[in-house]
C-alpha cells in the first residue's frame, strides 16, 4: 500500500505517461497532416501499391490478433471448458478494442470515412468480399461491445442491465464465432480476386482457410502473451482465482496452440502441392516462406508442446512471442510484402515513417485504454458482488 | 458519300444507347457474361501505332484533365515506361523489341473488361459495366477503399492521394458520355493512322480476325482481350508477342469474380452449419458435464452405501468377537470363582482334617 500512495504522490510524468503522450500527441498531428493534406501527404502509397501498413498491418492483423475474444470465450461457454473463465474477460476486452481500434485505423486509410457505413446501408455491394469483412466487422463489434458490457455494467453498478446481458452469453458467444469464422477468413479471401499480383507460394485457393486456421492460433497465443504482461504490469489488480487459473490458462492455451499451428503446417503443405509450386521454394522468395512457415509457425509449435510437457510456463510464454510475430509476418507478407512481388523494385511499397508512427499511435491508444479499463473495472477480477454467475 | 464514317458510328452508338438507360449491371455476379449484345468494343492495332500521342492529347481534352507540363507533341517522353494516373487517362509506350529494329507502340487506358474486377471488388456497387460496354464509375459512392485497384489485373484505377476529403478513383470512362451522345471516345476520333477502332465488339473481333488472316506474317495470331481475364472491350493485335509490349499474357481467361466464387459460396455453409454445430457442441458438453456430476453423486452415494455396509459387517464382527471375549472372560471369571472357591473348600476341610491334596484334584 505505501507504494501506491508513493505512486499518486508522484507527478503524472511517470515514465508511461511521458512516452505514451508523446506518441499520441504525433498521433494527433499526423492526424491533422491526414485530413489537411490527404494520403499524399503522410503516406508513401501510390496507384501501384493502394495500400499499405493501415491495412496490412492495422486491419489484417489487428483483427488477426483480435481473435482471442472468440476462441477464449468459445473454449469456455461452448466447449465448457470452466477452467479458463478468468481469462475470458480480458480476451474480450483485448478483442474488442482491438476491432473498435481496428474501425478507428480504417477512418484514416479510406478516403472518405464517413461513408463507411455506405455498405451496409446504402448500396451493398454483395459480389465484394470486403464487403463480407465490413458487415461482418460491424456486427462483430456491436457483438463485443455487447459482451464486454457487463464489466462496465457493474463498474456503474447498473444490476439488472448486467444480468440481462450475461443471461445473452451462449448466444452472443454463437454470433462471435460464426462471424468471426467468416470474416477472419474473408480477410485471406480478400486477395482471391489478384493471383496476378500475390506471389504463387502464398496464393492459394485456401487463402480463406489459412487466415481462419491461423487466426485460432494467433488468438491462443495473444491470450498467453496478454496474460504475461498484465501479470507484469497489472498483477495487483489480480484476483486470487485469476491468478490462480493463470498457469492452467497459459499452459492450456499454449498445447492447443501446438496442435493447431501444426495442423496449419499441414494444411499449408497441401496448399503447395495443390498448385504444384513446390520449384518455388528453391528461390529466394521459397526461403522467406520456409523462415515463415517454419521458423514461425513449427518452431512455436514445437517449443509449446515442450513447454506444455514440461509445465513450463516462461518457455510458454515465449514461444507466443514468436507465434504472434509469425501471424504478423503472414499477414504482411500477403498484404505487402509478397503483393505486387513481379514490380521491379522502384515501384514496390516501403511504408513513410508517418505511416507507421499511426500505426504505433493507434496501438499505443489500445494500450492506454486497456489499462485504463482494467484498473477501473471487473477485468483480471470478479466484482465481489457478482462471483459465479 | 451519303454518309460519314462518324455519322455511321454515331447512329450506331445511339441504338446502343437506347438499351443503357437504367438496368443495374450483372457484371460482378457469379455467372458466366459474355457481354451486353451489341456492346461496344475498341480494336487496337499496334502495328499501326506510331507513337504519336494525339490519342493522350485528346483524351486530356474530351475529359478536361489539367494541362501537362510537357506539350503532347513532345515525343521525349515515351523513353520512359509510363502508367496511367490521376491525371492522364491514357498513355502510350514505347517498345523495342527482339525481332525489328522499329520501336513498337503501345496505349494503354482501362480494357472495359466484360466482368470487371474492379466492379466485382467494388463494396459499394460504384463501379459497374453498362450496356455500351463501358466501365463507369459513381463518386457518389465510392468511400474510397481502393480495392478496385488492388483487384484490377491491368493496374488502370488512379487515386487522387491529393485530395484531403474527396479523393476520387480515376480511370478511362471509354468516352461513356460521349457514346451516349453518339459520338466516338476521343482518342478514336483523334487517331491519325486509324490505329484503333471503335464498333460493336463482336465485330471488332471479325475485323482483328480478318487483318490477321489477310497479313498472317505480319500479326501474331491472337487477339488480346477477346478471352483475357474473361474478355475485355478493347482488344488488341500485334506483330510482336504481347509479353514483349508490356501486356501480361500470364493472366488467363477465367473471369475475377469466379476466382472469389468459391469463399463467397462458403458463406451461407458456415451460417447455416455453424450456429447448428455449435449449438451441439455445447448441448454436448452441458450433457457431459450434467452426466459427471449425476455420476459424482451417484458415486459418492454409493461409496457411502459401500461404506455403511462395510461398518455394518465389521461392527457385527466387532460385536460377535466381543460377545465371545465376554464369554470367554465369564467363562474365566466363573472358573477362577469355582477354583477360588473349590480352594477354600480344601482348605476348610484341611484345617479340619489334616492335607489331603489328591483329594482336592478329584473334587475338580
Amino acid at each position: 500500500m505505501p507504494q501506491e500512495t508513493a505512486h499518486k504522490n508522484k507527478s503524472i510524468f511517470t515514465p508511461f505517461n511521458v512516452i505514451t503522450g508523446i506518441i499520441i500527441l504525433g498521433g494527433l498531428i499526423i492526424t491533422v497532416l491526414r485530413f489537411t493534406g490527404g494520403l499524399g501527404a503522410v503516406t508513401n502509397l501510390d496507384d501501384n501499391n493502394p495500400w499499405g501498413v493501415w491495412i496490412g498491418f492495422d486491419l489484417l492483423v489487428g483483427v488477426a490478433l483480435a481473435a482471442g475474444g472468440y476462441v477464449t470465450s468459445a473454449a469456455c461457454y461452448i466447449f465448457g471448458l470452466k477452467r479458463y473463465h478468468s481469462a475470458v474477460r480480458p480476451a474480450i476486452l483485448t478483442a474488442f478494442l482491438g476491432y473498435a481500434l481496428v474501425v478507428m485505423a480504417l477512418h484514416y486509410d479510406v478516403g472518405r470515412p464517413w461513408r463507411l457505413p455506405y455498405p451496409i446501408f446504402l448500396s451493398p455491394g454483395t459480389t465484394s468480399l470486403l464487403y463480407e469483412v465490413a458487415l461482418c466487422v460491424f456486427l462483430y463489434l456491436t457483438v463485443l461491445f455487447i459482451e464486454y458490457s457487463p464489466a462496465a455494467l457493474e463498474w456503474l453498478g447498473v444490476k439488472r442491465v448486467r444480468n440481462l446481458v450475461v443471461r445473452l452469453t451462449l448466444v452472443l458467444t454463437i454470433f462471435g464465432v460464426i462471424l468471426s469464422t467468416l470474416h477472419q477468413s474473408s480477410l485471406g479471401a480478400l486477395f482471391m480476386i489478384a493471383p496476378s499480383k500475390l506471389h504463387p507460394l502464398w496464393y492459394s485457393s485456401y487463402l480463406p482457410v489459412f487466415f481462419f486456421v491461423s487466426s485460432i492460433f494467433a488468438g491462443l497465443s495473444m491470450v498467453i502473451l496478454e496474460g504475461a504482461l498484465a501479470h507484469r504490469f497489472l498483477h495487483d489488480k489480480m484476483d486470487e482465482t485469476h491468478l490462480k487459473e493463470s498457469k492452467a490458462v497459459a499452459l492450456g492455451f499454449g498445447k492447443a496452440a501446438s496442435f493447431v499451428m501444426m495442423g496449419y503446417v499441414a494444411i499449408k503443405l497441401i496448399g503447395i502441392a495443390i498448385d504444384n509450386n513446390w520449384h518455388y521454394l528453391a528461390t529466394g522468395w521459397g526461403l522467406w516462406f520456409l523462415l515463415e512457415l517454419l521458423g514461425f509457425v513449427a518452431l512455436p509449435a514445437f517449443i509449446y508442446a515442450v513447454a506444455a510437457r514440461e509445465q513450463n510456463l516462461r518457455l510458454v510464454r515465449w514461444s507466443s512471442i514468436i507465434a504472434v510475430l509469425g501471424v504478423v509476418l503472414n499477414r504482411l507478407n500477403i498484404s505487402l510484402i509478397a503483393f505486387n512481388w513481379h514490380l521491379p523494385s522502384a515501384d514496390r511499397y516501403f511504408p513513410s515513417w508517418m505511416e507507421v508512427a499511426i500505426s504505433v499511435f493507434v496501438v499505443t491508444v489500445g494500450i492506454v485504454a486497456y489499462r485504463f479499463i482494467c484498473t477501473r473495472m471487473p477485468i483480471l477480477y470478479e466484482h465481489p458482488d457478482y462471483q459465479q454467475h | 458519300m451519303g454518309i460519314s464514317r462518324r455519322q455511321f458510328l454515331g447512329w450506331m452508338s445511339a441504338a446502343g444507347v437506347s438499351v443503357t438507360a437504367g438496368s443495374r449491371a450483372q457484371a460482378a455476379s457469379n455467372k458466366t457474361f459474355s457481354g451486353y449484345p451489341g456492346a461496344f468494343g475498341i480494336l487496337h492495332d499496334t502495328t499501326r501505332c506510331i507513337g504519336c500521342r494525339k490519342c493522350e492529347e485528346a483524351c486530356n481534352r474530351v475529359n478536361g484533365l489539367p494541362v501537362p507540363e510537357q506539350p503532347f507533341d513532345d515525343l521525349t517522353v515515351l523513353s520512359a515506361l509510363r502508367r496511367t494516373r490521376t491525371d492522364t487517362f491514357t498513355v502510350v509506350n514505347q517498345f523495342t523489341t527482339s525481332g525489328s529494329e522499329r520501336p513498337t507502340y503501345a496505349k494503354t487506358q482501362c480494357n472495359h473488361c466484360l466482368e470487371p474486377a474492379c466492379a466485382s471488388a467494388c463494396f459499394v456497387r460504384a463501379l459497374r459495366k453498362v450496356q455500351t460496354g463501358a466501365v463507369i464509375y459513381d463518386a457518389s459512392l465510392c468511400v474510397g477503399c481502393r480495392y478496385c485497384m488492388i483487384a484490377c489485373p491491368f493496374n488502370i484505377p488512379t487515386y487522387e492521394y491529393n485530395e484531403p476529403l474527396t479523393p476520387r478513383v480515376v480511370k478511362c470512362t471509354m468516352c461513356h458520355p460521349l457514346i451516349e451522345k453518339g459520338e466516338l471516345p476521343g482518342c478514336v476520333a483523334d487517331c491519325p493512322k486509324e490505329a484503333l477502332s471503335f464498333g460493336p465488339r463482336d465485330l471488332m473481333i471479325k475485323l482483328a480476325r480478318q487483318r490477321i488472316a489477310k497479313y498472317s506474317d505480319t500479326y501474331i495470331d491472337h487477339i488480346y482481350g477477346e478471352h483475357e481475364m474473361g474478355g475485355t472491350s478493347w482488344l488488341y493485335i500485334s506483330g510482336t508477342p504481347f509479353s514483349e509490349i508490356g501486356m501480361r499474357e500470364d493472366l488467363g481467361n477465367q473471369t475475377a469474380s469466379s476466382f472469389t466464387a468459391g469463399p463467397l459460396a462458403a458463406v451461407p455453409v458456415v451460417v447455416a452449419l455453424w450456429p447448428v454445430l455449435l449449438t451441439g457442441i455445447y448441448a454436448i458438453s452441458k450433457r457431459k458435464d450434467k452426466i459427471a456430476a449425476e455420476e459424482r453423486i451417484d458415486a459418492v452415494a454409493r461409496t457411502l452405501a459401500d461404506a455403511n455396509e462395510e461398518m455394518k459387517t465389521k461392527l457385527a464382527e466387532m460385536k460377535d468377537a466381543m460377545k465371545k471375549e465376554k464369554e470367554a472372560a465369564i467363562n474365566l471369571e466363573v472358573k477362577k470363582a469355582l477354583e477360588e472357591a473349590a480352594k477354600q473348600a480344601a482348605e476348610s476341610q484341611q484345617d479340619d482334617q489334616g492335607i489331603r491334596p489328591d483329594a482336592s484334584e478329584e473334587e475338580n
